[in-house]
């Protein structure tokens, strides 16, 4: 990590620091202002915060404090969290992301182990048939689930969509996690093998103590696919299995009832906390992790 | 690696795909080139609320019957990809006698759906991709010439326009650039046109819609390349230094060759994402001013009577796009993998 | 709004205690619907009854899972809430029952006019009505000197003193949004113009008419008076823009009505002058330019007979009169027997007293929806002329028919 900083601390001119500090600051303003609108915003009534009158509605709060007293209120989070129960979405979506990760992660590593070492053209043609893969439209691939899952009685569960979405986001797991094992030199695991271990000893001796950036990596793309997921989870889910995405889809509904809009806007902040948590405690891994990986040689 | 050892590491990742991913495609590739039996109308009376009328319904006996007989449908061959929601054929035969100017044959041929949605769709992916790598880029060189104390925040914001779900993002979005929304009165303030609406004009609406497919996308990028620039060699970059180059050439001639398979990786991903765009057509209404292979597939099944055979066609038509379009890429990946055997 | 749930939730848990004794299930009941709060009181109704599993999905993506959770067997779904445009699916796919029989032993409380018979069988009961109606604010037409218009021409003739005078730029609302709801705009206003859509005993359509054209005409003449960006505006949106107080006069559905009444959802200005009206007219033409819709709950073909009528007796129950209390009666216009039309049921009742048209029940009805909704919009932004986005709806729908086998 430290090694890295060359372009940067070194004699920068005024100018250019100006022009770095600029940019990004236009950048965060970009990247952040419509959380932080939407943050600010689920304080509020909906009358306020999707005003069709003025946008100015959405700061002032003019019905919020007419109705209530007060420019802030946590009806929207009251609702979502107390009335419509979105603790049992929050767990369901932990369980998915877990399972999804670790299963994802365990036949991927497999796979792109084996890829990365076998040198046969076979695994060449493999990459390609995973991208491949990689390009069917979900919505088809969730469609044409639809009639045997409901058929063999494997609709609705959270197993079921477990597995389907490890399915349909293993190319990208395999692609991602191939590059990182190129990166681990081939010498580890032949001298171990000249050692008298087998291949699959190799793997578990020497490689898995050097793969975890490269895992954690992938592992943290796995959760991000499962965690914001609607097309899978929204048409494979029963009501009392729904996750938080399609669980907030739902507060929205095809006719919007009052007061609803806003457990969805709360929701959406909620859903967010998290993911911060993770980031912060994440992000070296994260780095360091896509680093191995990328360069591949 | 031996066969066998490499058969035994695959297998359950291969598992996982052949039975979600292959049979499913398989299964899509027959009901292209089928559709359903021809069916039996028959004329009834049927009565409601507001009263009875005469109306035509299926026959349902006579259908069955032809249903039994052969459960995938009528063969038809090629008939949907050809047909005129698809690469109709006959209609661009038509229009191409009929033409007065190539300019004119463009302007009809944007009349039939599939080549409306491929010229916003290569529109789309043809500037996103570019403007989201150089993006990311920068925002990358910038966060990395950064204090370090700050750079965790700064990645967490930057990561904001990823993570957030799609969903709630164009819900609040939509209304941010509705013309009475902060960003389309500021629009509007700035262009000095009150009548200034973003989702009126075809033009203004895929401008809109490639910003928010930059805006969504630079993140990934840029979090890929902040991770390639740390493992940047230190000496390559000092001895360019030595040699006099400027800052810009050190960016030109050693962090983009070093980042290259990184911006391989993100190009292709990107590339495919991007042919596919979907949801921000959905999340932004703009249904009359934009479309994608995608949103075919998602109106031919959410209709009220279901086209199976033309989303399965649009289907297979979205995986040949992709592979034609990763091609070059791919060529690449070829010659890299025989260079290195 | 929170304490009204619970408000109602508690009237739920009342009411079963009584309910009980009534009904009584044995078997199990899964219902598959579309989600919005009329449709929630029922499945609660039905949830209300004991000795057997009562399970719900509503969800806005229904018309994608209730085929294929029907045809299974046995169903995963022992009943689908549908429409009258929807029901077209699943009688298309042969997965519903005939209910003659559950209804001669366990429907004797239902009214002859919520059976829906198809070739003679009863394949579903509707318990509510809907249809899209004038809605108009009557301080701003008074103001304007303005009548409540009873013709589009009258309404076009309205809104244009209404922008002269500077009242408002944007006068009328609709939901024009490209796809379903323009569509839907387009079926009402043919149908207002004397419109047939398919030549008489085939699925051949033929739209491409004077009543077409004139249709289109109108359509147009009426987006000029909207927010330039109707085309994306779906029901919520124009109830939003309504709520602001943008507009002043809209054709809308009456299951919207109640929120836009509602005090606590918008200005008291514009909740004491919303004024429901009756359909409008148009062309000359006698037959108002809207449709009737029903709402109603069908029972899968692929179930056991015990839990056929346990899905019959839940179902009942969902629609028991004794349930029609003052929260539930406000959802929807209620074709229960007993319900006392509220003064947000108006419009839907005018409506049928003068006779409108019931959206057309056929197998192929949708497809030609579905084109409606792609092809006329380079029309509505002046980009083609109407005869050539007539002759492209053809196009779709014929290109459409011939793969579903209803063209050849």
């Amino acid at each position: 990590m430290s090694q890295s900083y060359s372009l940067s601390t070194k004699r920068q001119p005024m100018a250019l620091k100006l022009l770095i500090w600029g940019f990004i600051g236009l950048w965060l303003i970009i990247a952040a202002f419509p959380f932080l609108w939407t943050l600010w915003g689920s304080f509020k009534m909906e009358a306020d915060f999707f005003s069709k009158a003025d946008w100015f509605n959405a700061i002032l709060a003019p019905r919020t404090i007419e109705d209530h007293g007060t420019a802030f209120i946590g009806q929207g989070y009251e609702g979502a969290w107390v009335q419509e129960e979105f603790w049992k979405a929050v767990i369901n979506t932990a369980l998915v992301c877990f399972f999804v990760v670790c299963t994802s992660l365990t036949i991927g590593t497999l796979g792109g182990y084996a890829l990365s070492r076998s040198s046969y053209r076979y695994t060449f043609w493999l990459l390609i048939t995973a991208l491949i893969f990689r390009a069917m439209p979900p919505i088809t691939l969730v469609a044409g689930y639809l009639l045997p899952f409901f058929e063999w009685n494997l609709w609705g569960h959270l197993t079921t969509t477990v597995i389907v979405l490890v399915a349909i986001n293993q190319p990208f797991t395999l692609w991602m996690l191939h590059s990182f094992f190129q990166k681990i030199p081939k010498e580890l695991d032949e001298s171990a093998k000249v050692d008298g271990c087998t291949q699959f000893q190799a793997f578990r001796h020497v490689i898995i103590p050097v793969m975890w950036p490269g895992v954690i990596t992938t592992g943290l793309f796995s959760f991000l696919l499962a965690y914001n997921d609607f097309a899978v989870t929204s048409m494979l889910l029963s009501k009392e299995n729904q996750t938080m995405v399609p669980k907030i889809a739902s507060f929205l509904g095809t006719t919007q009832t009052e007061g609803n809009v806003m457990f969805a806007v709360s929701a959406v902040v909620s859903a967010t906390a998290p993911l911060f948590i993770l980031v912060m405690f994440f992000q070296r891994q994260i780095v360091s992790g896509l680093t191995q990986g990328a360069v591949k040689g | 690696m031996k066969h066998s050892s490499f058969f035994w590491f695959i297998l359950p990742t291969a598992t996982a795909m052949l039975l979600f991913i292959a049979l499913p495609i398989v299964s899509v590739l027959i009901q292209s080139v089928h559709t359903p039996h021809d069916a039996v109308l028959i004329e009834t009376e049927n009565c409601g609320p507001f009263g009875c009328t005469t109306a035509t319904t299926i026959d349902q006996e006579a259908t069955r019957a032809l249903r039994d007989e052969k459960p995938l449908g009528k063969f038809v061959g090629l008939e949907i990809y050809f047909d005129r929601g698809h690469l109709a054929i006959t209609e661009v035969a038509e229009t191409w006698r009929n033409a007065e100017s190539i300019g004119g044959f463009f302007a009809d041929l944007n009349n039939l759906p599939f080549y409306r949605a491929m010229a916003f769709t290569l529109t789309f992916t043809f500037t996103v991709t570019p403007l989201m790598l150089v993006f990311g880029l920068m925002i990358a060189l910038g966060v990395n010439a950064l204090h370090q104390r700050i750079k965790g925040v700064l990645i967490f914001f930057s990561l904001l326009p990823m993570i957030v779900s799609p969903l709630i993002g164009s819900l609040v979005l939509f209304w941010m650039i509705d013309s009475r929304g902060i960003l389309g009165s500021a629009l509007q303030w700035f262009f000095e046109d009150p009548d200034l609406s973003m989702k009126a004009s075809t033009g203004l609406t895929w401008i809109m819609l490639i910003v928010y497919g930059v805006w969504h996308a630079a993140p990934f990028s840029f979090i890929v390349f902040y991770a390639g620039l740390q493992t940047l060699p230190q000496d390559t970059l000092e001895s360019a230094q030595i040699d006099g180059a400027s800052r810009w050439q050190q960016v030109r001639y050693v962090i983009i060759p070093h980042l290259m398979p990184l911006i391989t990786f993100v190009a292709l991903m990107q590339l495919m994402d991007n042919f596919r765009v979907f949801e921000p057509i959905v999340g932004f209404n703009s249904e009359a001013h934009a479309a994608s292979l995608s949103w075919f597939i998602f109106n031919d099944l959410g209709g009220e009577t279901r086209l199976l055979s033309s989303a399965a066609t649009s289907s297979v038509l979205t995986i040949i796009g992709v592979s034609i379009l990763l091609t070059p890429v791919l060529i690449r990946t070829w010659r890299d993998f025989n260079a290195k055997s | 709004m929170f304490l009204k749930k619970v408000a109602l939730a508690s009237a739920a848990i009342l009411m079963s205690g009584s309910a009980m004794a009534a009904c009584k299930i044995d078997g199990r009941v899964s219902i598959v619907g579309n989600e919005f709060p009329a449709i929630h009181a029922v499945a609660d109704g039905a949830k209300a009854c004991s000795g057997g599993e009562v399970k719900a999905n509503l969800t806005a993506d229904h018309q994608k899972i209730n085929v294929a959770g029907m045809t299974g067997n046995p169903a995963e779904y022992t009943s689908a809430i549908i429409a009258n445009s929807s029901i077209v699916a699943l009688m298309n796919e042969d997965v519903i029952r005939p209910l003659d029989d559950l209804v001669a032993k366990h429907g004797k409380s239902l009214k002859p006019n919520q059976l829906i018979k198809i070739n003679g069988e009863i394949m579903a009961v509707a318990f509510m009505a809907n249809a899209q109606h004038l809605v108009y604010r009557a301080d701003v037409l008074e103001k304007a000197g303005v009548e409540p218009p009873k013709t589009y021409e009258e309404m076009l003739a309205g809104a244009k003193v209404i922008r002269d005078k500077g009242l408002l730029q944007y006068p009328l609302g609709g939901a024009y949004k490209a796809g379903w709801n323009l569509a839907q705009e387009f079926t009402n206003m043919y149908i207002g113009h004397g419109g047939e859509f398919f030549k008489p005993g085939s699925a051949e359509v033929s739209i491409n008419n004077a009543q077409g054209v004139a249709t289109l005409e109108m359509l147009k003449a009426l987006s000029e008076y909207m927010n330039p960006d109707f085309l994306t505006h779906d029901s919520n949106a124009t109830s939003a823009e309504w709520k602001a107080g943008n507009v002043a006069m809209m054709n809308m559905w009456g299951s919207r009505m109640g929120p836009l009444k509602d005090p606590e959802q918008s200005t008291a200005e514009v909740v004491a002058s919303t004024t429901l009206g009756a359909p409008m007219t148009v062309g000359g033409g006698s037959t108002p330019a809207t449709t009737l819709w029903w709402d109603g709950w069908t029972v899968a073909k692929n179930t056991s007979d015990a839990d056929a009528e346990a899905t019959f007796l839940a179902m009942m129950n969902g629609i028991n009169p004794d349930r029609l209390d003052d929260e539930m009666a406000p959802l929807a216009v209620w074709l229960i027997d007993g319900y006392e039309p509220t003064p947000a049921a108006v419009g839907v009742f005018a409506a049928a007293n003068m006779n409108a048209t019931p959206y057309p029940m056929l197998p192929y009805q949708g497809l030609l929806h579905t084109a409606l909704g792609a092809e006329i919009v380079d029309f509505m932004q002046g980009k083609e002329s109407a005869e050539k986005a007539l002759a492209d709806v053809e196009a779709a729908y014929t290109a459409a028919a011939r793969e579903k086998g209803f063209l050849n």
